[in-house]
């Protein structure tokens, strides 16, 4: 337990991958040539980081006919949250997050 | 691509042969799984249906594919919004794969419909119950509010 939660904030630590799971929830269930496009990395360095995700189960590839398609998986964060967090404050903890969301996008805006 | 679906995984300590109860047995889905149960004969062809504490449907469809402690896959229809029933059926499905003293669950619940409603829903409410199932295998206990049916669901 203690060592797969290491890989998930390992896995996490590199602003590289966490594009990568930004891509994954914009658009998920996509290929690894589809990942490499618009990035600015070469496909050996995104295969590394795949393998790093998928090792922290973050991400999941499941073959779907003759392609791999990547999926991102919220599992072992909301493993983490519910760690830490719990239940009570869950509901306080959104509406915050909800009106800091509201506060920046007006700020942006 | 005019599809909806999406992929969990949860790594729990346990055997395939528990995961596997605790996913269709009412003694142990009642835990977890928002005090519901499923009433299914867990054979290919089998209606199946979760059944809230009230004793209504929550979602129902039928057996697809099964092969116990590895493998199910279900035909799963909402019921409990006029608009997601209204999109049919989705497709969902278990695989427990054992690794070491641990066995990788992986759900995948998909609907040939591009932005569906029902597996937008799914996907936000699977997690809960994903962590209280795995909770409830390593602990002996599930977490805190997974125990109930929500009220006005």
């Amino acid at each position: 337990m203690a060592a797969d939660v290491d890989k998930v904030f390992k896995a996490l630590a590199a602003p590289e991958r966490r594009l990568l799971l930004d891509r994954l929830r914009a658009d998920n269930g996509q290929t690894l040539g589809q990942l490499c496009e618009h990035l600015d990395m070469t496909r050996q360095a995104v295969t590394k980081h795949l393998k790093l995700l998928q090792e922290a189960t973050l991400v999941v590839a499941i073959w779907r006919g003759r392609e791999k398609l990547h999926y991102l998986n919220p599992m072992p964060i909301h493993e983490i949250a519910e760690r830490w967090i719990g239940k009570y404050e869950r509901g306080r903890l959104r509406a915050l997050a909800e009106l800091k969301a509201k506060l920046e996008e007006e700020t942006d805006g | 691509m005019a599809k909806s679906e999406f992929v969990y995984v949860t790594i729990i300590r346990t055997t395939p042969e528990k995961l596997w109860r605790a996913l269709t047995e009412p003694e142990f889905t009642r835990q977890f799984w928002l005090n519901s149960i499923q009433e299914c004969e867990w054979k290919p062809g089998a209606s199946w249906r979760i059944v809230k504490p009230d004793g209504s449907t929550a979602d129902s469809g039928e057996v697809v594919e099964i092969e116990p402690f590895r493998r199910l896959v279900l035909k799963w229809q909402n019921h409990l919004f006029p608009e997601m029933t209204a999109e049919g059926y989705s497709r969902m499905t278990y695989t427990l794969e054992e690794k070491g003293d641990t066995v990788k669950l992986t759900v995948t619940h998909e609907m040939d419909k591009s932005d569906s409603k029902f597996i937008k829903a799914a996907s936000g409410g699977w997690p809960q119950i994903l962590a209280s199932l795995k909770s409830l295998l390593e602990t002996g206990h599930s977490l805190a509010g997974t125990d109930r049916w929500p009220e006005g669901l």
